[in-house]
């Protein structure tokens, strides 16, 4: 196999089997957040850094 | 006391090897490395053999207060090392402002423009910016993970071994040791050292993490983490070499013609993607809620950021390559990807933003407040300059220009430095157990001294570029070039005059900052009117009292 054609070969699989393989984890992993259920999850991890001290007025939040 | 004999061992080892390279060492640069290099050993030699505990040292020279739930230490050295690279930093900048505007300050061969230039860029993105990651991301990770250090010994290391790598790439600049590669000056063998150093460093933090008490993991240090790994990945690939001599200081590269410029710049970029932005994003993600007090905007948002983030930043880098010898199909590859990345970027930015939600008013009441929201702003603001300059027909006006420098320090000045200042503010009443800052009208001071040093830094920048691109590419009737090169130089005079003055405005807003933060950490709190206060009117402010009550009363 010549250099030029090692190239081809990664070539074509980078922009047909590699693309849909990155674009397909890129996917789940973007919707993770917005499964069912995680709402609470999502609260829960956004206001765990206030945990160890006296928490201040008015910061609770509809967990967003 | 065998590991102790061990360790002092391995150091006096160290020194041995260097003292012997600096007696066969091929070249003076070379040479003046290694002696640096034994002298750091022989002091890790003493302090191992002394065995001093100088966190105590540190301690009392610092003044910090006892040891408590977290190891502190480092990120308390980190903080001072920040502020005192800054200001290097910032003052080599400014000198080579006035080296460009005025040549007669070309002090050759060591100060020139071309030695002092590598030395400005490392010494603020690699040694002001690395050492507030270094420090910001140890007291994020332990608070988040409510867990002390992995590894206390090697978090130290990792300190004082990553300023050794500053101190050695600083004074090979100036000596002339550099391999050329932009953001990526120094020889092989710190860069060596370097991987080293940051192995240990990726250890203590994912060991933080591995042993953490809360069960999710923050996203902060998602963004840390994403800094620690890629940024080992680009700095070994990038740095593939083969030393001519193992006794001095050239190297070739692996890589050749065009390969090797795409090697760069897939460094040069995500080091720009991964270091400049990914981990200050995570100082971004901790330090924006807890000074507003309030969550971040929206945690799923936040994620969504970071893997678009991640997966769209490592194909960017061939923007930089736009009408070279590289494919052309690359060329588009990165400028899609570029034009992509400003989805995730403004995304990122209006999660900050919207952080403050409710709590609007804190941008006139708090200084520190201020400076974040200004670093967002700057943010969203060379995110979007960024993918508009990658678009090739924009690019073929400003590439070589200083139109891209411009676009560089919107974000550096603008972004990295306003949301290091305001961690900085943030951390040091914490970590000295100050009752507050010495001074927040100081905050406010540096603010404005900051703000408007951008100001005229970008404006001059902008003008200047676009000038310099109009002009080389101006034809005459006759199909020649209107303009000589030297003519185009002598036209940016003014704009680097104006530049020059903008440094010269954001260095003195950092020594505003080395006098509060000194004054915070020797206990001092400056007598000052309060930043706002409630306008009280005795005469109009009076409750209203019901009728019923007054009827009952009469």
């Amino acid at each position: 196999m010549t250099g030029g054609t090692l190239y081809d070969t990664l070539r074509h699989f980078a922009d047909s089997w590699g693309l849909v393989i990155m674009t397909g984890i890129f996917l789940a992993l973007a919707a993770w957040p917005f499964r069912p259920g995680a709402k609470a999850r999502n609260h829960r991890a956004a206001t765990m850094i206030f945990d160890d001290e006296p928490r201040a007025e008015g910061s609770e939040t509809d967990g967003r | 006391m065998e590991s102790l004999a061990l360790r002092a061992g391995g150091w006096l080892l160290l020194a041995f090897l260097a003292v012997a390279a600096v007696a066969t060492a091929a070249d003076s640069g070379f040479a003046i490395h290694m002696a640096i290099f034994a002298m750091a050993a022989l002091a890790a030699l003493w302090v191992t053999i002394s065995r001093a505990d100088y966190g105590a040292i540190g301690r009392g020279i610092l003044r910090a207060p006892d040891p408590g739930r977290y190891d502190d230490d480092v990120i308390r050295w980190g903080v001072v090392a920040t502020v005192f690279w800054g200001i290097a930093g910032f003052a080599a900048g400014l000198f080579i402002a006035l080296e460009l505007a005025f040549p007669l300050l070309n002090f050759d061969p060591y100060l020139n423009f071309g030695r002092v230039r590598p030395l400005h860029t490392s010494a603020v993105i690699f040694a002001f910016g690395g050492n507030a990651l270094i420090a910001t991301s140890f007291y994020v990770v332990q608070r988040t993970c409510r867990a002390r250090l992995a590894f206390p010994n090697l978090a130290r290391f990792v300190f004082w071994g990553y300023q050794l790598f500053i101190v050695l790439a600083a004074s090979g600049y100036l000596l002339g040791v550099t391999q050329s590669r932009e953001y990526a000056e120094p020889e092989w063998y710190v860069d060596l050292w370097l991987t080293i150093v940051w192995v240990a460093y990726a250890a203590v933090f994912i060991g933080t993490i591995v042993k953490r008490k809360e069960p999710h993991i923050y996203v902060a240090n998602w963004f840390y983490l994403a800094f620690i790994l890629t940024i080992a990945m680009l700095h070994i690939v990038n740095n593939l070499a083969i030393p001519v001599a193992l006794t001095g200081s050239h190297s070739y590269s692996a890589f050749a013609g065009v390969q090797d410029a795409l090697t760069q710049w897939w460094y040069g970029h995500n080091a720009v993607g991964f270091f400049l932005t990914a981990g200050f994003l995570a100082m971004m993600y901790y330090f924006v809620p807890k000074q507003a007090e309030r969550p971040v905007y929206s945690y799923r948002l936040s994620i969504l950021h970071f893997w678009s983030l991640i997966f769209l930043y490592i194909w960017a880098g061939p923007h930089h390559l736009h009408y070279t010898a590289l494919p052309d199909w690359a060329q588009t590859l990165g400028m899609v990807f570029s034009i992509m990345l400003w989805m995730p970027s403004w995304g990122g930015m209006i999660n900050g933003l919207m952080t403050l939600n409710g709590a609007w008013d804190k941008i006139r009441t708090d200084p520190i407040i201020r400076m974040m929201v200004m670093a967002l702003a700057f943010y969203g603001m060379a995110t979007f300059e960024g993918p508009m300059l990658s678009i090739k027909a924009v690019n073929s006006l400003s590439h070589y220009t200083d139109w891209t420098i411009g676009h560089v320090h919107a974000g550096a000045l603008g972004w990295n430095g306003m949301i290091t200042f305001a961690a900085i503010y943030y951390l040091v009443p914490r970590l000295w157990a100050r009752q507050r800052l010495y001074s927040l009208r100081m905050v406010n001071w540096h603010f404005w001294l900051a703000t408007l040093g951008i100001v005229l830094y970008a404006a001059a920048m902008w003008v200047s570029g676009i000038t310099q691109g109009l002009m080389w590419r101006e034809y005459g009737a006759d199909g020649y070039l209107v303009y000589s090169f030297s003519e185009t130089v002598a036209a940016m005079l003014p704009y680097y005059v104006i530049r020059s003055a903008g440094g010269l405005l954001y260095l003195a807003g950092a020594i505003v900052m080395v006098v509060n933060v000194w004054r915070t950490i020797l206990g001092h709190l400056r007598e000052e009117r309060p930043m706002t206060e409630a306008a009280y009117d005795p005469a109009a402010d009076r409750p209203i009292i019901s009728t019923a009550v007054l009827a009952k009363e009469g």
